[in-house]
């Protein structure tokens, strides 16, 4: 943990540098800028066989703003904090138990004196126009970065209504889903010492939202996996493990069925393991992963797979660890991130009855805080959760004890305090 | 032709939900094998292939790859010893060749023989992308379209979970597997997958009358018809006809990531899932890792008029074999789900019981459950078992 921190903070003050460097050079012509980019992404991406225009598309946004980000995982340059060194964060409270918790986690900020402020926007999942979710959409673009529940889908609406989560994600293009299941030593589980980093492919696979009936009575869903993408997120995995100093990555797929399909996505991901000899790389058909993930979760390191599988995986990992309520996740892209819990689950069950874990959802707030390299902030929140994880009496429903959402905030609240942090009357 | 028409018409008698829209050419490609095979399924009233020479079974068998070839010859020595009347014919399918002789030769067994049991043949995915599955070639040929895992906690076996008591009722032939594939734009692949009206009707048919005949009480359909809205909310829609003709047995859905976490923190929940294909195999996978592993779950594939058994889990084990230390239980329980299939009941009941007092021993145990015997060790114990309780068998 301690490592970590250090190695960002030496990369903080890498990229500080080098943000210092590009804003004096914008003061040159925007022109200059944009063929400057250009140039450098030629560079970059020999292996994508660079169309110019998805070039140009994808460095769309960093033409016009004035924040140039590196590709490099991890090495993303926020915001500049603008307003009196506030950073402005989008929040989409969602449906189910997402409003309580976002609550609360604005309540824990506000008591930490966390330099953030929240640009709430409300998603309404019952219309079908999608007004909403461009507002949302329009926001993060604005401010970069997004914490949010999830918004529910419902399945008796017609087939033209889309999922907003997706919505959102495709429109972001926030292709990489970072998930890391971790066993927290105050939770009992079946499993002990897991430790898996998961990275889902997040914009197309399975969830492409294309299906027709051609013939009635029978329906064809395409699913789509495109050289581009793989290679992008294969790339992704790869970096990340190097940055956290994993050793090795295993690819998930089906190719044995899938053969173009998952073929091509275990073909990228192989071109790019060869330019890693560092990290190891083999790969695993989904239905074995699965099955060793229930027996044995302790062989796998890092992970990487397509959509779907992904989602499972994730799931299954989740379950391993400790339920829905534990872990956090993290939506990646060029430009913008999005942190939610890892399991997107709205639980309309149990909402509004103060029984909601809210463990996940802090947590994905610390990882946002380590987006913006509000580090200590960060860590002061973290460990204050992790040590109120191992009281047992303040566990929640979904980990088998009796305490409420709001117990669990105020001990964490109160431990913040304790730490001598500057913080607001309780 | 008479034949022919009177069974169209019986079709599409029996079919009023919906189908309207299908040409009359596909009906009868559908109804064309009924028309030669001489035993049509009728659910509970079923009757095997007739045992024809001498009172014996004829019985295709398919080694595979990796331990199949073993655990195929451990079941024919079993069955031997055990006098039962079922002979074996053998078909190799080399799964290196791109030809597709040698599975058409399989195929044809079966279609003779009406039952087989199998090993599982590999698909090298280095082969061109033209050269299909060869298990996928057969259940789509064979039109076996039910999958059953039966996963069930036994009680020698140590796993984290206890008291599981899952079927999984897995559609066979269509969805992701459907092996059409294409790259219109290079870089770019579509893979489609398909959910038929008919298809899942029928694997929600089948579901609920196993429950009832198995007496379960509650069916939970998997989907993700949140994203795959058309695909699987067709097959959700399939299930919830089919599962209003049935009031007795409760039906509740749930979508797969869900159910996935679910089945890993709290399996005793599920009854009996049914799903399409690729989900059934996850599901799966998962229910027989939480029972102890791939070696102790049978599998059978039942179609209109053929049934096919293996090893629930479908793995070749290539990493283990000709080292006599994979688990025979799986490959055991498979046969033992045949003899089921073939009205041996008392057979059956034998092998099965002594295959589960030997894997209750736990120094019987092959690695796979953690322990050291042997492949050979622990078929020696279930002779011994089988032995012991006294029915003719052959000298050891």
């Amino acid at each position: 943990m301690a490592s970590d921190r250090t190695m960002r903070d030496n990369m903080g003050k890498k990229t500080r540098a080098r943000t210092r460097d590009k804003e004096e050079k914008d003061g040159e012509t925007k022109m200059a800028a944009s063929s400057s980019v250009l140039s450098m992404s030629k560079l970059i991406k020999p292996l994508w066989g660079g169309r110019l225009g998805n070039t140009v598309k994808v460095f769309g946004p960093t033409l016009t703003s004035r924040r140039e980000r590196s590709s490099a995982a991890g090495e993303n340059i926020p915001l500049p904090a603008k307003y009196g060194g506030r950073h402005t964060v989008t929040l989409i409270p969602g449906d189910g138990i997402g409003p309580e918790l976002l609550n609360h986690v604005r309540e824990v900020f506000r008591f930490s004196c966390v330099p953030v402020d929240f640009e709430v926007v409300n998603v309404n999942s019952a219309m079908t126009s999608e007004d909403d979710i461009n507002n949302a959409i329009t926001a993060i673009r604005r401010n970069g970065v997004a914490l949010k529940g999830n918004i529910e889908t419902n399945h008796t609406m017609p087939p033209s209504v889309k999922s907003r989560n997706n919505l959102l994600r495709t429109s972001l293009d926030l292709y990489a889903n970072v998930m890391h299941c971790q066993s927290l030593p105050g939770v009992q589980t079946r499993h002990k010492d897991i430790d898996i980093l998961i990275v889902r492919e997040n914009t197309e696979g399975e969830y492409s939202s294309l299906e027709h009936e051609s013939v009635t009575g029978v329906v064809e869903s395409l699913k789509i996996i495109t050289r581009t993408n793989s290679l992008r997120i294969a790339d992704y995995a790869f970096k990340l493990a190097r940055e956290k100093g994993r050793r090795r990555v295993t690819a998930v797929h089906k190719a044995n069925i899938m053969k173009l399909g998952d073929g091509l996505f275990l073909q990228c991901c192989r071109e790019v393991a060869s330019g890693y000899p560092d990290l190891q790389f083999d790969a695993m058909i989904v239905d074995n992963t699965t099955m060793q993930l229930v027996s044995n979760p302790e062989q796998f390191d890092v992970m990487v797979m397509p959509n779907l599988y992904g989602n499972v995986v994730s799931n299954v990992c989740a379950g391993l660890v400790g339920g829905p309520g534990l872990v956090p996740g993290a939506n990646y892209g060029k430009d913008y991130a999005v942190f939610e819990t890892a399991t997107r689950n709205t639980g309309k069950s149990i909402a509004g009855r103060n029984i909601a874990n809210p463990t996940a959802m802090l947590l994905a707030s610390c990882m946002m805080l380590d987006h913006l390299k509000l580090y200590e902030y960060a860590s002061l929140l973290r460990t204050a959760i992790l040590t109120c994880m191992n009281e047992t009496r303040l566990h929640t429903a979904d980990i088998g004890g009796q305490g409420t959402t709001s117990e669990v905030v105020q001990s964490i609240m109160k431990l913040i305090q304790s730490k001598g942090q500057l913080t607001t009357d309780l | 032709m008479t034949l022919r028409a009177a069974l169209c018409a019986l079709s599409r008698a029996v079919r009023p939900g919906g189908c309207g829209g299908l040409p009359l050419s596909r009906t009868l490609q559908v109804c064309g094998a009924t028309i030669h095979a001489s035993h049509p399924r009728q659910g509970s009233t079923y009757t095997p292939p007739p045992a024809r020479y001498g009172g014996r079974h004829t019985v295709t068998l398919i080694p595979g790859d990796g331990i199949g070839p073993e655990l195929a010859n451990h079941v024919r020595e079993l069955f031997w010893f055990c006098c039962v009347p079922v002979d074996f014919e053998l078909v190799n399918v080399d799964s290196s060749l791109t030809a597709e002789d040698d599975i058409n030769n399989a195929i044809m067994s079966i279609r003779r023989n009406g039952v087989a049991l199998k090993g599982n043949l590999e698909t090298n995915h280095n082969l061109p992308p033209s050269y299909k599955s060869r298990n996928n070639l057969l259940r789509t040929s064979l039109d076996l379209y039910a999958n059953v895992m039966h996963c069930q906690s036994l009680p020698g076996v140590k796993t984290r979970h206890r008291n599981i008591d899952i079927m999984i009722i897995r559609e066979n032939t269509e969805g992701e597997y459907s092996s059409l594939e294409h790259e219109s734009v290079p870089g770019v692949v579509e893979c489609l997958k398909i959910i038929t009206r008919v298809n899942s009707l029928r694997i929600a048919d089948f579901a609920f009358q196993t429950a009832r005949q198995n007496g379960r009480r509650r069916i939970t359909a998997v989907h993700k018809a949140n994203i795959m809205k058309l695909g699987d909310g067709l097959f959700l829609e399939c299930c919830k006809e089919v599962a209003s003709g049935y009031p007795d047995i409760a039906f509740d859905t749930l979508i797969v990531d869900n159910a996935t976490m679910q089945l890993v923190s709290r399996p005793q929940q599920f009854d009996m899932m049914l799903m399409p294909n690729l989900y059934g195999n996850v599901v799966s996978n998962v229910c027989a890792g939480l029972v102890g592993g791939p070696g102790l779950v049978p599998g059978a594939n039942h179609g209109e008029h053929y049934a096919l058994f293996e090893a629930g889990t479908r793995n070749t084990g290539r990493s283990i074999a000709n080292r006599n230390s994979a688990n025979p239980t799986a490959m055991l329980l498979a046969s033992c789900l045949l003899l089921d299939h073939l009205k041996l009941p008392a057979y059956a009941h034998m092998i099965r019981r002594a295959t589960l007092s030997t894997v209750t021993e736990t120094r019987m145990h092959t690695a796979d459950l953690g322990g050291q015997a042997s492949t050979s060790d622990v078929i020696k114990s279930i002779r011994n078992a089988i032995q012991s309780t006294g029915p003719l068998t052959q000298s050891i």
